[in-house]
Parts: C-alpha cells; sequence; structure tokens
C-alpha cells in the first residue's frame, strides 16, 4: 500500500504562558488519504483547530510543537522552514474559516484576491490570473461571474463570501483544504449548499477535506471517518458509519444524544435531553497522566483518574479505536 | 382568536412592520420595507410557540414587535387579555416588566460591571419594586432555580463561562415573573454540549413557573424539541403554522420542507440528497404580487408569482395547520426525515 498523503503522528503542542508550560495537543496521530474526507469533532478547547493551524504551521506565537511529525508526501512540516511553508500554505494545503466577512479583505475586489493566490503560486500574470479568477468563480456558483470579480467583499452575502474563500483556497488545486466550522455562520440552507460544493469539487480536483465542526450531523453529511478530540487528545477514532451507529467513548456518546435530532415520528418527545455534565477543563489542567474525560464522565472508575488510557482497536472492528477504560460495546 | 382570551398569554393579530426607505414608488406612495407582513399567532400560557425562518425572515423583528420594543405599523397586541399595542409611553414603561427576553450572546447582553446579583436585581429596580427583602428573597431562589451556587451571586460576568452566564440572563428574565418571556437564539451562541444543559433548564423552569415561551430559532431539532406549536416564516410572512406533531409528521409548504431536508442529520449517511434551493430571494422594498417563495418554488405556476397565498387551513391534516400556499392540495403532505 501506497504511503498515505497525510501522516501525524503524536503531535505535540505546547503553549508557554507566564505561569508556565501547558499541553495544548497531546500525541494526535491520524491518516489521511488522496481525496478522502475526515472530521474533527469535539466542543471549543478541545484541540480541533489547534491540530489544523500546526499542519499549515500557523500557531500562535507562544505556542511550539513538542514531539511528533507531520509527514505530507515524505517531507516532515515540523522541521520545514518557514520559506518552505510559505510554498505549501495556500498552495498544496489551504484552509478557510468560519466567519468569511473577516476573512476577506475588505479593501480589495474579490477577483483580486482570488488573482493574488495565483500570481504568488502559479506565477500567472495579472490578466491571466484574473481570466482564471473568473473560472473560479463559476466553479463556486456564483452567478454572472464575469461582472461580479469587480465587487467588494461587502456587496456579497454570507453563502456568497464563504463561497469567495472557497475559491480562493481550491484556486491551485491543493492537496488538503482545511475548513474550520465552515457554515457556523451561515443560514442551514447555505450551508447544505456549500456543503454540496464542497463535496463536488473536492471529488473533482482529488483534494482531501478535513472539516472542523462540532455538528454530527455536518459530519454525517461531510465526512468518511472522524476523529474525536477531547482536551488536546484523540479519543475516538473511526469510519462515520461505525461511530454513529455504536461509538465506544462516552463523550462521543455524548455529543450525538445531547443534540435533539429532528424526527418524523413527532409523538416521540423526549422531556429532558441528555446532557454532558460540566465544561471542557481549562488547558492548564491538559496533559495529566489520567482520563481527562472522567470527572464529566458516568461510566468513570479510580482507574480512570488514576492513567491515561491508551488508543486501542475497538474489538472487532478494524479502523474503529479508542482510548477509554470503559468503552461501550462495539455491538450495541 | 379573541383578543380578550385570558387563556393566552400573547395573542397578536395582524401584526406589520414597516421601515420607510428614501424615496417613492411609480404611484407617489412614500417607499418602505415590509418586514413583518400582516401576521397573527396566540400563545396559551406556560406553553412554547417557535418562529423558525433564515436570518432576513423577520423573526427576530416580529417577536421585538409583539414586546414593542419596535414600532408597528399595523395590528392589535394581546397580553393577558389587555391591550398592550395601545398602552401610551407612560402606561408601556411600567408594563415593560412583563414581558422579558433572553439574548443570544451571553458575552454581550450582561453588563461586564454589575455583579451577578445586581444583573438580576436591575429588571425589578426598574419595575419598581423596591422591597430590599423581597429582591434578595427573589434573587436566592432563581440562583437556585437556574443552578448558580449562593456564593456566584457577588462575582462578575467575566468570571463565568458561557452557559453560566446564560443562567444569570435567564435568571434576570425571570426575576419579574413576565407574561411573556422571548427567547431570541438562546443556545445558539453556547458550547454543544452546554446547549442541552440550557434547553433543559428552560424546560424545567417552564414546569416549575408555568412560563410562556416565543422561541426563535433557526434550528429545527432545537424548535421540535422545546416548541408546542411551529410558526414558518419566509421574508416577513408566515408560510406554515402548525401544532408540533402536525408540523414534523407532514410539512405542506415547499419552504418547509426545504428548510427540514436541508438540515444535516446523522441518519442521513446514506441518504440520497435533497435537491437544493435555487433562485433569488425578492426585494420587500418593492410591493410583493405573489407568493414570496415562488422565485426559490420547485413547485411554482404562473399563478404563483400574481396572486399572493392567504395562511388557510390544510385539508386533511389532523388537528390545527395552516398553509399559505396555492399548490398545497397537489403536491399533497410529505412526510419528513
Amino acid at each position: 500500500m501506497a504511503a498515505p498523503l497525510l501522516e501525524v503522528r503524536d503531535l505535540g503542542v505546547r503553549f508557554t504562558t507566564r505561569d508556565g508550560q501547558v499541553t495544548v495537543l497531546d500525541d494526535v496521530s491520524f491518516t489521511l488519504e488522496r481525496g478522502e474526507r475526515i472530521s474533527f469533532v469535539g466542543e471549543s478547547g478541545c484541540g480541533k483547530s489547534m491540530t489544523a493551524l500546526a499542519l499549515m504551521g500557523l500557531l500562535p506565537a507562544m505556542g511550539q510543537v513538542s514531539g511528533g511529525m507531520i509527514n505530507f508526501k515524505g517531507e516532515d512540516l515540523v522541521t520545514a522552514s518557514e520559506s518552505r511553508m510559505r510554498q505549501i500554505r495556500g498552495n498544496e494545503i489551504s484552509m478557510i474559516f468560519q466567519e468569511p466577512m473577516t476573512s476577506l479583505n475588505p479593501v480589495f475586489t474579490i477577483g483580486r484576491q482570488i488573482a493574488e493566490v495565483l500570481q504568488l503560486h502559479r506565477g500567472l500574470d495579472r490578466r491571466a490570473a484574473l481570466a482564471r479568477a473568473i473560472d473560479l468563480l463559476e466553479a463556486v456558483r456564483i452567478p454572472n461571474a464575469a461582472a461580479r470579480i469587480d465587487d467588494y467583499p461587502h456587496q456579497l452575502s454570507g453563502g456568497q463570501r464563504q463561497r469567495v474563500m472557497i475559491a480562493i483556497a481550491l484556486a491551485c488545486e491543493p492537496e488538503i483544504l482545511i475548513a474550520d466550522e465552515p457554515t457556523t455562520a451561515l443560514d442551514v440552507t447555505v450551508q447544505a449548499e456549500i456543503f454540496a460544493l464542497l463535496r463536488d469539487l473536492g471529488a473533482k480536483l482529488e483534494t482531501a477535506i478535513i472539516l472542523i465542526t462540532h455538528d454530527m450531523g455536518a459530519v454525517a453529511q461531510m465526512a468518511e471517518r472522524m476523529l474525536v478530540m477531547y482536551a488536546g487528545r484523540r479519543v475516538e477514532e473511526g469510519r462515520v458509519a461505525d461511530i454513529i451507529k455504536a461509538s465506544a467513548h462516552p463523550y462521543t456518546r455524548g455529543l450525538i444524544s445531547c443534540v435533539p435530532h429532528i424526527t418524523a415520528d413527532a409523538t416521540r418527545r423526549l422531556d429532558r435531553l441528555p446532557e454532558i455534565d460540566g465544561i471542557v477543563p481549562p488547558i492548564t489542567s491538559f496533559g495529566r497522566d489520567a482520563c481527562l474525560f472522567a470527572p464529566r464522565c458516568g461510566r468513570a472508575s479510580e482507574a480512570c483518574h488514576g492513567g491515561r488510557p491508551a488508543q486501542a482497536e475497538v474489538a472487532g472492528h478494524k479502523a474503529h479505536s479508542v482510548a477509554c477504560w470503559h468503552p461501550h460495546d462495539g455491538g450495541a | 382568536m379573541a383578543g380578550q382570551d385570558s387563556d393566552h398569554a400573547l395573542v397578536v393579530e395582524n401584526l406589520s412592520v414597516a421601515y420607510p426607505l428614501k424615496g417613492r414608488d411609480r404611484a407617489g406612495a412614500r417607499r418602505r420595507l415590509l418586514a413583518v407582513d400582516d401576521v397573527s399567532f396566540a400563545i396559551p400560557r406556560g406553553t412554547t410557540l417557535g418562529i423558525v425562518g433564515e436570518s432576513g425572515s423577520g423573526k427576530t423583528t416580529a417577536a421585538m414587535a409583539a414586546a414593542r420594543l419596535v414600532p408597528h405599523s399595523g395590528g392589535t397586541i394581546h397580553l393577558d387579555g389587555e391591550d398592550f399595542g395601545a398602552l401610551d409611553a407612560a402606561a408601556l414603561r411600567r408594563a415593560r416588566q412583563r414581558v422579558q427576553i433572553i439574548f443570544q450572546d451571553p458575552y454581550s447582553s450582561l453588563n461586564p460591571r454589575l455583579r451577578a446579583a445586581e444583573i438580576v436585581r436591575e429588571p425589578m429596580l426598574y419595575a419598581g419594586r423596591t422591597d430590599r427583602a423581597e429582591q434578595e428573597r427573589i434573587i436566592d431562589e432563581l440562583f437556585e432555580a437556574v443552578g448558580l451556587r449562593p456564593e456566584q451571586k457577588s462575582l462578575f460576568p467575566h468570571q463565568f463561562s458561557g452557559g453560566q452566564r446564560q443562567r444569570i440572563g435567564i435568571a434576570r428574565a425571570l426575576s419579574t415573573r413576565p407574561s411573556l418571556i422571548i427567547c431570541d437564539e438562546p443556545v445558539s451562541a453556547l458550547d454543544v454540549a452546554v446547549q442541552a444543559q440550557i434547553l433543559n433548564l428552560l424546560k424545567s423552569l417552564q414546569r416549575q413557573f408555568d412560563l410562556t415561551y416565543l422561541f426563535i430559532s433557526h434550528d429545527l431539532g432545537v424548535v421540535q424539541h422545546m416548541c408546542d406549536e411551529i410558526a414558518v416564516m419566509y421574508m416577513g410572512k408566515f408560510m406554515e403554522q402548525a401544532s408540533r406533531d402536525s408540523f414534523f409528521a407532514a410539512p405542506g409548504h415547499p419552504y418547509s420542507r426545504a428548510l427540514l431536508d436541508a438540515v444535516p442529520s446523522i441518519e442521513a449517511v446514506d441518504r440520497p440528497r435533497p435537491p437544493l434551493l435555487d433562485g433569488a430571494v425578492p426585494d420587500l422594498s418593492e410591493p410583493q404580487t405573489g407568493c414570496r417563495f415562488a422565485s426559490r418554488c420547485p413547485h411554482a405556476l404562473p399563478r404563483c408569482e400574481n396572486e399572493v397565498p392567504v395562511l388557510a387551513d390544510a385539508t386533511g391534516a389532523e388537528g390545527h395547520h395552516r398553509l399559505a400556499c396555492h399548490r398545497a392540495d397537489d403536491i399533497g403532505p410529505a412526510a419528513s426525515g
């Protein structure tokens, strides 16, 4: 079997704060194949976005990779130089963000912002880059693209701005597109359009997609595999269909069941939603040798507070693994 | 719907909100934007009405107009059987305490310079409830009801998590014992696990204090969980209005179905994907001659562009179910999901 497009192994990230070093990512591992769609799932503050920023070489100034490797097409991005990362960013790995308004520059036309990427990475001249920008706007289904390239971001709706971000991100036909909560600020009908666009373009360009979200419905619609993260660690990983059918980690179960899902049988009425008690711990308590979910977990025992569970395969399910002392039965 | 019906906390009839625009139209009348156009609803005491729709549909404006926080250009508003819409400025000021709001963003809706107890006390001060001992009793009771500890009364908002801040906002809304609470996207700014905690709290408080909610949301899953009655709003108009069970069993309006289809579902891993909505939204600064949804509707006929459909009882529906669609009978009720 050929090597995967991306292999992240035991990635650790630390922040240097006034109170000393804190762990932000703790031995995160996963692989990504060409054209595959994976989703990082978890609450805010669990390290989903930080993992993405580490891939892009865009950690905040106080953060540094403390261990592990990021193998992208045979090259370790952890040790890559800043100038090499500049060649990769926006070209081979690109990213779109939650808020399309603040990601676009308000004082340049959208045509110019798309063209900039092509001039920088592909060496196109201005005229050729603008012509290509029109093609890209058409590809992201903005009507009347030739006239719209002279528009400024404020003249577009939220959904259209996110399409422009996608056009910029895909301009160089990258191998990996990271989408960090790309539809949180958008209406549900617009979200459906953006997801359809990402799936279609991803398949056409053979671009692998990393979708960062807390919405299990979005995961079900967009991704083939998912990586559930909690407090800077991977707690469960597997195929989306397997995990939704029979998640092994209590945290994953909580994330799936605490959201009211629409049912056609409206007579089935839950009086209370199942809750996950409490909130994500502060990062100062990350990195301890214990299960960090134990204080919120109904299944926790002494073992959970006394040692970190290893990532292990769920019995009888290949490619489905969990880090838990008392996992739910994979078949249940 | 009788305006004096005292079983209803709120009865709104033919409510409209128009914003003046610059200039005049072809007929020489002042141009205006009809943000809410002839909307009627009633909420029985102790129940929840949900208004759903995309951003810009007018759902928040309709609720704010019902609370008289936005001036209405037409229609009547009765609160507890009293003509709330006709109160003059002084009487309105006294009556304001009877409608409270829980806001979307618990970070920007609490005064950062007030301690938690003072935030909860403030509405009582404005309502003229000056008995200090009585205030303290209510604050203590509400802190316990929303799941905050007594020693947290003296903390400032920045010392709380997002979910705890929303609990303070809820306690504040309850402090004057309002007849109606408007919940404007009360969980959409919260983390996914905290959303369930707050939704459960809102439901248990409703039982405990017999609260009436007007619940505004774009999340149909949340609305299904929370509401007894649903109204679907599009471009200032109600498209469909039904009891919860009837709506989700058989959504009748093409727009309602499009909204439901667009919600990503965990049951849909292998489901074929429904067609997407196409087309442009109408310009509400122009007078509307037909169905506002016609430009995006897959079932639209010429009639839909020339005649505004009225909200009428749906054929064959069980219980209360009304639709504004010329083609409701042709396309028939559909099962959702």
